[in-house]
């Protein structure tokens, strides 16, 4: 049984550093196209790609560095936590109950006709130029997604599953928690993984705007000093961080309770 | 006499339209009743209720036996769980000890024919034919003593078929569980069944029922096709039965 386990795991981590192969390939495309740009444009526009890499790495490795890179991925991670639980609880209640279903769309309408800069400019004035500025521009960014892919996904269940649980003596919370929410899993994680690239995106955004550190005040100081590479080295670092974040949490989460999915594909696409 | 299953004038609306009226079913422990009746008179309603997923919205319906399990058109499996894992999925509200499952999925699984090899494969491995196996296991894991079959079988071929029917009458005569078996196969419920029941064409009651001769699995072939052949072009109670308009309601 462990012996099992543990091959499968192993097995699908294989699967998944195989498939990096491609991933590589794509990244040397890229990094191909930035040379031929950097040689056409000259080094003020875009410097050399491996000078990039050079500079990122050695702010890696500084502590200062680290301590903006940490204090940048705890914000996004703390406001993807609030957005993901806020939208999964509201989404799961309008799943189930229409009437909150037909409050929530119009508002949510609202809400995300707003540009986020607007929010950002909003929460500045309400909270002041600190981390709540962006806690609360990230909630409100990164809520929507979520909670619409809960309410869908708990709204088009398969109800016969729910009657078959329910035959069998399941409950009202069993049937909830066995049968609906891993039916809601599947929608769920495609939107997680997009709540969390906002996150991201809008924590760096948020931290430039409000001056709050961060990324975001690292990338403002490059800009003053016209400091390509040292900007260029930050968007990098940034999407490491989120990469590391959506591989290293959401991935492996999601291919725990997609398990069965695997088995569904042919052989030969397995990778 | 004890009745396992008892309808007494139960009748049903789905959003203010009628469906079911005036519903008096009972079953007797042990027995097997097919209820037959054309495309949407209303019959897995029935069911339904008689399970308890439905609240009639009238009449009373009374259970007297321990334990019940059903068996739906479609598997109905969990498609994250595999095959063990789903049937296992039946056990977990039945009080029984954990240490007493793999044995008990076990037996299930070789009652319905299931290969143990394959208890460990998703849904998505398996045919058709092998997930319904699933799925009988599933109602059978609980040791019932009442099985509700809504059409289990009508997506399966003819040879599998009759395999799977008669491994319901095997199960039934061995487990002696009392079963309401919904189908619109007269051939079906003449091999299964101890009773059939047939539903009034728009639901307004049960229009009558015949007692089949001997016990099930114990009729020749050729009597079922002889007996078959008589109900649907002799007894008047058969009429209606392949009309196929799904009913557009007066
Ligand atoms: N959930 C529902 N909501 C509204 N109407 C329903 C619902 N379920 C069934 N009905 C209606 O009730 C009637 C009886 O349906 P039911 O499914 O009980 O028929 P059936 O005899 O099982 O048919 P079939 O043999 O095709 O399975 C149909 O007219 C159908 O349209
Ligand atoms: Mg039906």
């Amino acid at each position: 049984m462990t012996a099992a386990f543990l091959k499968d795991r192993a097995d699908r981590l294989l699967h998944f550093l195989w498939s990096g192969w491609a991933g590589v390939a794509a990244l040397a495309l890229l990094a191909a196209a930035w040379q031929a740009g950097h040689e056409r444009w000259g080094g003020f526009i875009l410097p050399d790609p491996l000078e990039t890499l050079r500079t990122a790495w050695a702010l890696a490795l500084s502590p200062d560095a680290q301590a903006v890179l940490w204090l940048t991925g705890g914000r996004a991670l703390s406001g993807f936590a609030l957005a993901s639980a806020a939208g999964v609880l509201i989404g799961i209640a309008a799943g189930y109950a229409p009437a909150v279903m037909r409050l929530a769309r119009p508002l949510l309408t609202v809400i995300l006709g707003v540009p986020p800069i607007a929010w950002i400019v909003l929460a500045m004035m309400w909270f002041g130029t600190n981390g709540t500025t962006v806690a609360v521009v990230i909630l409100i960014s990164a809520t929507p997604v979520v909670f619409v892919s809960a309410a869908e996904a708990i709204a088009t269940r398969d109800r016969g599953l729910d009657d078959m649980a329910e035959v069998f003596g399941h409950g009202l919370f069993a049937r909830f928690w066995h049968v609906d929410l891993r039916q809601a899993a599947a929608p769920l994680f495609p939107a997680l993984a997009l709540a969390l690239g906002t996150a991201f995106k809008v924590a760096v955004m948020a931290e430039m705007l409000a001056n709050a550190g961060g990324i975001g005040g690292a990338l403002a100081r490059a800009r003053a000093m016209l400091d390509v590479p040292e900007a260029l080295a930050w968007v990098l670092l940034a999407v490491v961080a989120l990469l590391v974040v959506e591989y290293g949490l959401i991935r492996p989460f999601q291919g725990e309770v997609e398990r069965w999915r695997r088995a569904a594909q042919p052989w030969g696409v397995k990778r | 006499m004890t009745v396992a299953l008892d309808l007494r004038r139960v009748g049903h609306a789905y959003f203010g339209q009628s469906v079911l009226k005036g519903i008096d079913l009972s079953i007797a422990p042990g027995e097997v009743v097919a209820l037959v009746g054309p495309s949407g008179s209303g019959k897995s309603t029935v069911a339904q209720i008689a399970a308890g997923l439905t609240d009639a919205r009238e009449g009373r319906v009374a259970r007297n036996y321990a334990r019940h399990a059903m068996v739906f058109q479609e598997p109905r499996l969990l498609p994250w769980a595999t095959a063990r894992q789903n049937i296992r999925f039946a056990l977990r509200r039945s009080g029984l000890p954990r240490r007493e499952w793999a044995a008990r999925v076990a037996r299930a699984a070789a009652l319905a024919e299931f290969d143990a090899a394959d208890l460990g494969k998703y849904p998505v491995e398996l045919s058709g034919g092998m997930r319904q196996r699933v799925a009988i296991a599933r109602a059978l894991v609980v040791e019932p003593d009442f099985v509700f079959f809504d059409e289990p079988f009508t997506a399966l071929d003819v040879a599998l078929k009759r395999r799977m029917q008669d491994l319901v009458i095997a199960a039934s005569r061995e487990a002696r569980f009392a079963a309401l078996f919904i189908t619109h196969d007269v051939t079906e419920a003449i091999r299964i069944a101890h009773r059939i029941a047939v539903l009034d064409l728009r639901g307004r009651g049960i229009a009558g029922t015949r007692t089949l001769p001997g016990e099930p699995g114990t009729r020749e072939e050729n009597f079922c096709f002889i007996l078959r052949q008589r109900y649907l072009a002799e007894d008047p109670l058969f009429r209606h039965i392949h009309d196929v308009d799904e009913r557009r309601r007066p």
